[in-house]
């Protein structure tokens, strides 16, 4: 089976460590939040300008003041800073994030990305995600990994216009955990009851697939 | 106004001397932290031909969005747009002119503008749309596409606290690009919930120094709440 986008956010999940600055997209990579490993304290930045960013606010606790960068209403945390714009992306920017996730059109063997913009279709902008890639050493990628019509989104090359050019690392599809390095994908791991043979039918570009690719586990 | 009251008492005097084809940095993020009155006064006036740099361009009807009813941006830098739908029709129409910018690069362009900086590099957009035509430098290895800095002919900024030497504070993420938008204006404008005696804000924790701010006044917000999620249980 397929992964929902639940396990997929648990997956994620335990790539995080304890004592990690993380900005979370919208998205899969937002319900991340939601599985952080116990024993482990994570400072979840937001890049409108939170860094400790907490649960969502009780009907009392909702202030117009204190939003996320998906404009939803949202509370600090014990320890959370408040600051502008420019120095959220001088954090971002300077690499001091320590773990991105965000989501993908396409990526590419070569660690390119395309996440912000279909040509012919409206296009809202690309919001802090250029920054976000050019900034982060260490970028997961959340994604399907075909589209419907079975259309492989892990590519040679992009076909849609860039986010960012050689940036990303890691990918999550709902079919398999992947690295890229050395112009090419790397098979790391494969969905529960889904064949390393359907990930190299649906992967479009190049990848390496070694003799044994465990499958994930998830709890009930 | 004498020496260093920055005060001002009407929204009409607040925006004394801005014209059509001027250009204005607007704080806020979504509708959080916008210059509500601000905008609101620039349309009575129906200035038009405006460029505006803002992260977003407000909704139907409120925040920056009040400005496209009567086609008063002819372009806007932006990082994310088409959340109202007169936006969208005025992209789809070209009758406004959008110049997509990354969210930290609009927030340097403030920044920098505002420190005397005229441009700078950033690794934010090289090898996208974004970095086409632009000057590309290798510093240690990596690709970085130059980028210029903004000074406008206003700045609308929302504060939480000010007093009458122009010295604002903002309250939680309603700070967003205000800072920012507060140095780079040729006059930069900033309304705020209250003007507190000088004094009562501490010199060392003032987010925006008077020396940035030439005129402040007091307004009343209403500070709609774009997505409002709450917590369960």
């Amino acid at each position: 089976m397929a992964l929902t986008r639940e396990q997929m956010a648990q997956r994620v999940a335990r790539e995080l460590e304890d004592g990690f600055y993380v900005n979370l997209g919208i998205g899969i990579p937002t319900l991340v939040a939601n599985y952080i490993p116990d024993g482990i304290d994570v400072m979840l930045q937001s890049e409108n300008g939170l860094l400790g960013m907490g649960r969502y606010p009780t009907e009392e606790e909702v202030d117009p003041d204190m939003i996320n960068a998906g404009k939803e209403t949202v509370t600090a945390r014990p320890g959370a800073a408040i600051f502008n714009s420019a120095e959220s992306f001088a954090m971002i920017r300077g690499g001091h994030v320590d773990l991105t996730v965000l989501g993908a059109f396409e990526v590419d063997q070569n660690g390119n990305i395309a996440s912000w913009m279909i040509p012919g279709k409206l296009i809202k902008g690309m919001g802090g995600a250029m920054d976000l890639v050019a900034g982060a050493e260490n970028i997961i990628c959340t994604m399907t990994h075909a589209s419907k019509h079975g259309e492989s989104k892990l590519l040679e090359s992009c076909n849609l216009p860039l986010t960012g050019a050689g940036c990303i690392n890691r990918v999550l599809t709902d079919l398999a955990y992947l690295e890229i390095k050395d112009g090419a994908f790397h098979l790391k791991e494969r969905a529960p009851g889904i064949s390393a043979e359907e990930i190299v039918e649906k992967t479009a570009g190049k990848l390496i697939v070694p003799d044994h690719v465990p499958e994930m586990t998830f709890e009930v | 106004m004498a020496g260093f009251d920055k005060r001002v008492y009407s929204y009409e005097d607040a925006m004394d001397g801005i014209e059509s084809g001027m250009t204005v940095i607007a704080g806020g993020f979504g509708l959080c932290g916008i210059p509500e009155n601000l905008i609101a006064e620039i349309k009575r006036r129906g200035v038009k031909d405006l460029t505006v740099y803002s992260n977003n361009c407000g909704v139907d009807g409120f925040g920056l969005g009040l400005l496209l009813e009567d086609r008063q941006i002819s372009r806007i830098f932006a990082s994310y747009v088409g959340e109202n739908a007169l936006f969208e029709q005025q992209m789809l129409n070209d009758e406004i002119e959008v110049v997509l910018t990354p969210q930290g690069t609009l927030a340097e362009k403030m920044r920098a503008g505002g420190a005397g900086i005229p441009a700078f590099y950033t690794a934010t957009g090289y090898g996208t749309p974004i970095g086409e035509g632009k000057e590309v430098r290798e510093f240690n290895g990596r690709h970085y596409i130059l980028e210029e800095s903004v000074v406008g002919d206003f700045a609308i900024v929302k504060g939480w606290k000010a007093d009458r030497y122009g010295n604002v504070v903002y309250r939680d993420t309603a700070q967003n690009f205000n800072p920012l938008a507060a140095t780079a204006g040729r006059i930069t404008v900033v309304e705020v919930e209250e003007i507190v005696e000088p004094g009562e804000l501490k010199p060392d924790q003032i987010h925006t120094p008077g020396i940035y701010v030439d005129r402040i006044i007091q307004g009343t917000f209403e500070k709609r709440i774009e997505k409002r999620t709450v917590h369960q249980g």
